[in-house]
């Protein structure tokens, strides 16, 4: 006797528990097992490309706040860095150090995210995550001091930071970064050795080197499956030329060797804050800027607008999820003429069929909190 | 043997009292059945009763101690401490409005709940509270728990079923899956623990550990953790909650249900918790004794300590653990605990012979057989581990590579170097 049985669609999202935000998996199963994954995107689109043609430079830095809302700072730096590279400025060194040291707490504060709700996506029912963003509230506490804001920070500016850090801030920073490790230490030891988080983790969404290159992986993703390529080293922007500290790398491409390198980033981020807080010199926090007085009448914007030359610029950097690029094109104007985020979430998120295919739903969902996606990054 | 009634104010005991109740009854020339329902419906209130305000207090106490695990408050809002709020919990789902869902079974709908709930009651009455506190003393109460447990699967197919629902079909699945295979596990422990005891009746089982001042835990280790995992699974609790694993399938088979319907799988869910912990203290943890100081603290009271802190173990093992996967919940099934369940009741089995053809009734054995089962619990999992390749290079945790070298690219091998 045969028994009927039919695939099954299952529509994980956009309101689901786990899919991190409104993201929508369309999953065909076959029982427990997946022989069919379809991304479907778009819930959170909010038109961010489109509506910063219309603002000029220096507004459009709050939208890069809200596309990776869990990490503003970098993505305030990625595209000051594109504007900077169009206008021609350089930041002065403190300015520099000061961006090295937020964009390394940010990569923190990210990172603990990262790893507590990937726990939670194993089913340790919120308590990694609930003790991981403990140690987030300190980053972001760091951060209320720097800039007012805890979340949508808004902290850079073309040409340097909006404001000088307090002088509270260095010694509440020491203080993060002497207590930090020894956090790291028991979040390791409590959830790398875990047997369970071993047994769902190894070798589940496993991806190779040339399958990472070919699918323009990038982030701690790409270095989970063993190849060491890390934007603050290949390509150093503020000021990670001066700093030292390793590519954490993972060998098997495999869902626990993300969350390992992960980890293990912390603890490089930990040692670049300990080198950022003692090297970082004096100085002014923000460099002249070539301005044009006359507004122009069919554009309502402000008077004193930053107007680069005609031309184009890619700022990229390392951003918690990846390589964070921002492609923009002038035309002169004060608003730029085009304006596209290469967010990595989004072109981290392309192997995900070939990585889930052939897995169970359990382990999609693993899968996917192992990319780590942020939907307001990947819909922009 | 059941020592003679002793005064109906000797609250050691509480069956004193409602044994003095009717024998009053008998006294004024009541018909027979009259005892014996007024009984009854003593032992089904005072059950039901204890269920209500045990499930509703630890509902408080496991959201203010998972509370502290996680770094956080918990419910301090209603009441001192938070105190009412499972009760302000229990009065908002009454007031809910009971949705049924678009196209499902509404038989089936309406009746999954209480097919659930019925069966977690009724396992309370064999379970003795104390020495005479027992609603109905089946002289095959193991049996009785192993079936009346095993409803609570075809309620949740019914639920999962007939709510229309996918999430609520994969959840389903999964449960009787699950719990097929564990209550074949279950029913080998517990059969080794009857060899010891020799009787299926649960107050037998506590008086044989009693006259040998002996816990069954210590004779059958690997029993306990055979039933302590199945328990688990059959509570849904963390590790093991797959069949409603909230970041995978949202709620599993109760995705659908709102109201006071979900009310009542939550309330089942909590009993089941309770039956089993209820089963481990009566079978492996001497019940509602302990070592002489039941003739001076009351019995009940001792039963109910030890069975909340058999479920507090619960509680905290749902703060801390993360969930396995079905396939691997299934395998550790099968190919784990069954071998070794198997296994532990050829030696219990061998055990007994030893026993009755040396006549060791005096139990200067129980000592040695208690060695001999410790270390084979050790030996057996160890080795049974290390046969299924659980301990192989490969499953061992491991940390990330540090480099310097931009662009270098690490294969698989090199973490077998490390």
């Amino acid at each position: 006797m045969t028994i009927k049985s039919e695939p099954f669609v299952v529509n994980l999202g956009p309101q689901h528990p786990s899919t991190h935000g409104v993201f929508r998996l369309r999953l065909t199963l076959d029982g427990e097992r997946i022989i069919d994954a379809d991304m479907v995107m778009g819930y959170l689109h909010r038109s961010m490309e489109k509506l910063a043609e219309e603002r000029t430079y220096t507004q459009n830095i709050p939208f890069t706040d809200r596309t990776d809302y869990l990490a503003a700072m970098t993505g305030n730096l990625a595209y000051v860095i594109a504007v900077e590279k169009l206008c021609g400025i350089e930041a002065p060194e403190r300015a520099q150090w000061l961006r090295t040291i937020m964009c390394e707490l940010q990569r923190i504060a990210s990172h603990c995210v990262a790893v507590g709700i990937f726990a939670n996506d194993c089913g340790a029912w919120q308590t990694p995550v609930m003790h991981m963003l403990r140690d987030r509230e300190k980053v972001l506490d760091l951060f209320e001091m720097a800039c007012g804001a805890r979340l949508t920070l808004n902290y850079m500016r073309i040409g340097g930071v909006s404001r000088d850090v307090p002088p509270e801030f260095m010694p509440a920073a020491l203080k993060f970064v002497r207590e930090m490790p020894k956090k790291l230490d028991e979040y390791e030891d409590l959830m790398l050795e875990n047997e369970i988080i071993v047994a769902r983790s190894r070798g589940v969404g496993t991806l190779t080197p040339e399958q990472a290159i070919a699918h323009s992986v990038s982030g701690p993703m790409l270095r989970a499956s063993g190849v060491a390529w890390d934007i603050r080293k290949a390509d150093p922007y503020a000021a990670y030329g001066k700093v030292d500290f390793a590519i954490a790398v993972g060998t098997n491409g495999d869902v626990y060797d993300r969350f390992v390198v992960r980890l293990a980033e912390m603890k490089q981020s930990l040692r670049i804050l300990e080198q950022g807080l003692e090297m970082m010199p004096e100085g002014p926090v923000h460099a002249q800027l070539p301005t044009a007085t006359v507004q122009p009448i069919d554009q309502p914007v402000a008077p004193l607008a930053i107007r680069p030359p005609v031309g184009e610029a890619y700022g990229r950097i390392e951003s918690p999820r990846g390589e964070l690029g921002f492609y923009i094109v002038s035309d002169g104007s004060p608003a730029p003429f085009r304006f596209h985020i290469r967010s990595p979430s989004y072109i981290n998120l392309t192997p995900l069929k070939l990585m889930s295919v052939g897995a169970t739903v359990a382990d999609a969902i693993v899968i996917l909190g192992s990319v780590d996606i942020i939907v307001g990054e990947v819909d922009r | 043997m059941i020592r003679p009634l002793a005064e109906w104010y000797d609250l050691r005991d509480i069956g004193n009292a409602v044994g003095a109740l009717l024998e009053q009854i008998e006294d004024w020339g009541a018909p027979e059945w009259v005892p014996y329902v007024v009984s009854g419906v003593i032992g089904v209130l005072a059950i039901l009763l204890w269920t209500v305000i045990s499930v509703l207090a630890f509902i408080w106490i496991e959201r203010r101690v998972v509370g502290l695990m996680q770094n956080r408050i918990g419910p301090n809002r209603v009441g001192p401490s938070g105190l009412l709020q499972p009760v302000a919990d229990a009065l908002k789902l009454l007031f809910k409005e009971p949705v049924t869902t678009h196209n499902a079974d509404r038989v089936l709908f309406w009746l999954a709940p209480v097919v659930i709930f019925i069966p977690t009651i009724v396992v309370f009455a064999v379970i003795p509270f104390g020495e005479r506190m027992v609603l109905a003393d089946l002289n095959v109460g193991v049996l009785f728990l192993i079936a009346i447990g095993s409803i609570n699967t075809i309620a949740v197919f019914m639920a999962g079923w007939s709510s229309n629902n996918k999430y609520a079909l994969i959840g389903a699945m999964r449960t009787i899956a699950m719990l097929i295979s564990y209550e074949l596990i279950q029913v080998l422990v517990l059969l080794a623990a009857v060899l010891f005891a020799g009787s299926m009746r649960l107050g037998d089982i506590v008086a044989w550990q009693q006259d040998y001042g002996v816990w069954l835990l210590f004779l059958q280790p690997l029993g306990l953790l055979g039933y302590v995992i199945a328990g688990a699974v059959e509570m849904n609790r963390s590790p093991t909650d797959i069949a409603e694993a909230e970041s995978e399938i949202v709620a599993g088979y109760h995705t659908e249900y709102g109201g006071i319907k979900f009310g009542f799988f939550y309330q089942a869910e909590y009993l089941a918790g309770f039956a089993i912990a209820a089963v481990i203290v009566t079978l492996y943890m001497g019940g509602w004794t302990l070592w002489g100081v039941e003739e001076w603290v009351p019995g009940w009271l001792i039963f109910l300590a030890k069975l909340y802190g058999v479920f507090f173990i619960y509680i905290w093992s749902r703060g801390t653990l993360p969930r396995l996967r079905i396939d691997q919940l299934m395998a550790f099934a099968w190919k784990f605990l069954l071998p070794l369940a198997l296994v532990n009741v050829l030696v219990v089995g061998g055990e007994m012979l030893l026993w009755q053809e040396a006549d060791l009734s005096s139990g200067e054995a129980l000592p040695l057989f208690g060695v001999i089962n410790a270390l084979l619990a050790v030996a057996l999992i160890g080795g049974w581990a290390w046969f299924l390749g659980q301990l192989r290079p490969e499953r061992v945790a491991h940390r990330a590579i540090l480099t310097q070298e931009v662009g270098a690219i690490y294969y698989g091998e090199a973490a077998a170097d490390l």
